[in-house]
């Protein structure tokens, strides 16, 4: 195994729909040794088990495949070794899928390997009956009150197993849900060989792998100032250079858009953030009030003195649920008197409705002029004014999925039984779609097993 | 005194957290965060945001940071794909934030840097 030090882990996708070129450039604009990408979020799993019940092959995140074929040769000649949470709910397909394109390309000896065990969906009445609550975080009721509409179930993985499969020699993991900063985590537990009980080292890694998991939003993306951040189509993605004691750099690549100061960074150490003094994580608690940030160069932040306590003797389980039905459609209104057309759209709307037995609560249904301030409505600084148009929001959900698909019927009419001025109906009739309700919960960890298995590509 | 947007002297970033959101404040300066800590209470932010937010609003200190941490515990119109809302995330909510106007000492001022 080579030892260096320090070891440049950078994230190259912050969620599943960010820019496809976020991967490919960090790979050719300057060093690397480990490339993070990260396609998970709470709703693909129940997106997921769908198409892989209707489809035994799929199920897991089909652009990962596109991007391996894009940069395998780049990936090769500079021995970069790539980890993602692109497994989904069915981690082996996407590994033959890998494995199927590294052979097309006629590339020898690449490992790839696959952490499993996440996925519960088919252990839930069996854990149920070993006497798991898996009682909703939030409101404390049991999964009993919602079993049967149950779409997906994955627990919250250590980064324990994603070192395992580095240390078989994979060059390519390929994992189900774990935790985002996970990804980062795992490669420095294979580099230095941190221990389970080495807390402080495991908060770092945690930290780090937060600081970078949202992509470009550490490096000057979505940024308070952002009339100072130079060259944002180029922007630079987050790499973290990461030493042997825990101490760590964020950087980015020298000539890519962006910045990286104390500012980008604290932004996205706040994301998302519950309690800063607990972090919780499978693999440890990290303290993010206890760690130094300075400035040492140009996009050059470093960290150091991290905390770690203990982890919980739960994991978390992200469980999703059929929950109902939503739909939302809009047309747009042009001015004069926009705002005011648009209150009678919707007014008229709702009436029609009405007259044909659809009567939505304010609880089931919205309504929004977009342009007229809707995102800071009733924030008593936020500019008011009289919008040359309006794009007005209709939406409604509910139970009843005729109740909701029979509010699409009554929007595009509208535009010759309304006022004068309305358009952009080119989307057609809003549909129904499905609304996925979450349910975080707890498991005991060791009703949990994970599995690695590492294949070598052209099986030699 | 000077009555200034929350922006002249703080930053902010926010994101969902189940069916509310966490919006978190980023001072300029030392001395802006001493006089944050003390007028940026969590039932300030709650009485400005309160026709976004429905719930409580609860509010953490990281002094590394110097960040106030606020959770806004209904946020998100139900949240997740729950909810109809265009910020079905609270995306926007830090910038809604950053718009409340407060009554700063000039010495605050002086001690701040513009963004």
């Amino acid at each position: 195994m080579k030892k260096r030090e320090p070891v440049l882990v950078a994230n190259g996708q912050g969620f599943w729909g960010d820019s496809l070129l976020g991967p490919v450039r960090l790979v050719r604009e300057g060093p690397l040794d480990y490339l993070t990408l990260d396609y998970l979020a709470e709703v693909t799993m129940s997106i997921m088990q769908k198409q892989r019940a209707r489809k035994p092959e799929s199920g897991y995140a089909t652009d990962f495949v596109k991007l391996i074929e894009r940069v395998l040769p780049e990936l090769v000649k500079k021995d970069i070794r790539v980890v993602a949470n692109a497994g989904g709910v069915n981690p082996q397909a996407c590994m033959q899928a890998v494995l199927a394109v590294i052979e097309k390309q006629g590339v020898k000896g690449v490992k790839v390997g696959i952490v499993e065990g996440d996925d519960i969906l088919g252990q839930l009445d069996t854990l149920m009956g070993a006497g798991e609550k898996l009682a909703n975080m939030d409101t404390g009721a049991p999964l009993s009150t919602v079993r049967a509409s149950v779409t997906s179930a994955n627990v919250y993985m250590s980064a324990f197993p994603i070192a395992e499969a580095l240390d078989q020699g994979a060059q390519i993991v390929i994992t189900g849900r774990g935790t985002d900063p996970g990804l980062v985590l795992g490669p420095l537990i294979h580099e230095y060989g941190w221990k389970k009980t080495d807390y402080d080292l495991l908060a770092a890694g945690t930290v780090a792998g937060h600081i970078v998991e949202c992509g470009a939003q550490c490096t000057g993306g979505n940024f308070t100032d952002w009339q100072r951040v130079p060259d944002m189509a180029r922007i630079g993605y987050p790499i973290v250079e990461a030493h042997r004691d825990g101490t760590f750099v964020i950087t980015k690549h020298a000539g890519t858009g962006g910045v990286i100061d104390l500012a980008t960074v604290t932004h996205q150490l706040a994301y998302e953030m519950g309690d800063p003094k607990a972090y919780l994580g499978p693999d440890c608690s990290a303290d993010f009030t206890s760690f130094t940030l300075e400035q040492e160069g140009k996009d050059r932040v470093r960290v150091r003195g991290v905390k770690g306590a203990p982890p919980t003797p739960t994991y978390k389980v992200s469980i999703s649920y059929q929950d109902g039905w939503k739909a939302v459609g809009q047309l747009t209104i042009s001015g004069p008197d926009a705002l005011a057309k648009a209150k009678l759209c919707a007014e008229i709307v709702w009436k029609r409705l009405e007259m044909d037995g659809c009567k939505y609560s304010d609880a089931e249904r919205l309504v929004e002029f977009v342009g007229a301030n809707v995102c800071h409505a009733g924030i008593e600084t936020a500019e008011r004014h009289d919008p040359a148009e309006i794009v007005l929001r209709l939406g409604v959900k509910g139970r009843d999925l005729a109740k909701v698909e029979r509010f699409g019927y009554e929007l595009v009419p509208l535009v010759t039984s309304g006022p004068p001025g309305v358009t952009g109906f080119a989307g057609g009739r809003p549909h129904a779609t499905e609304i996925i309700g979450f349910w975080p919960a707890l498991v005991s960890k060791p009703r949990i097993s994970h599995k690695v298995t590492v294949v070598t590509a052209g099986g030699s | 005194m000077a009555l200034v947007p929350l922006s002249r002297i703080a930053m902010a970033r926010s994101g969902d957290k189940g069916e509310g959101s966490n919006v978190g404040v980023m001072a300029r300066s030392d001395v802006a965060y001493r006089f944050l800590k003390r007028e940026l209470t969590g039932e300030r932010v709650r009485q400005h945001m309160r026709a976004i937010n429905h719930g409580q609003v609860k509010r953490y200190e990281s002094e590394n940071m110097r960040l106030l941490n606020f959770i806004l515990q209904d946020s998100l119109g139900g949240g997740g794909s729950a909810s109809l809302k265009t910020d079905a995330q609270g995306k926007t909510h830090a910038l809604a934030l950053l718009r409340i106007v407060l009554e700063v000492p000039q010495e605050v001022l002086d001690a701040t840097p513009h963004s």
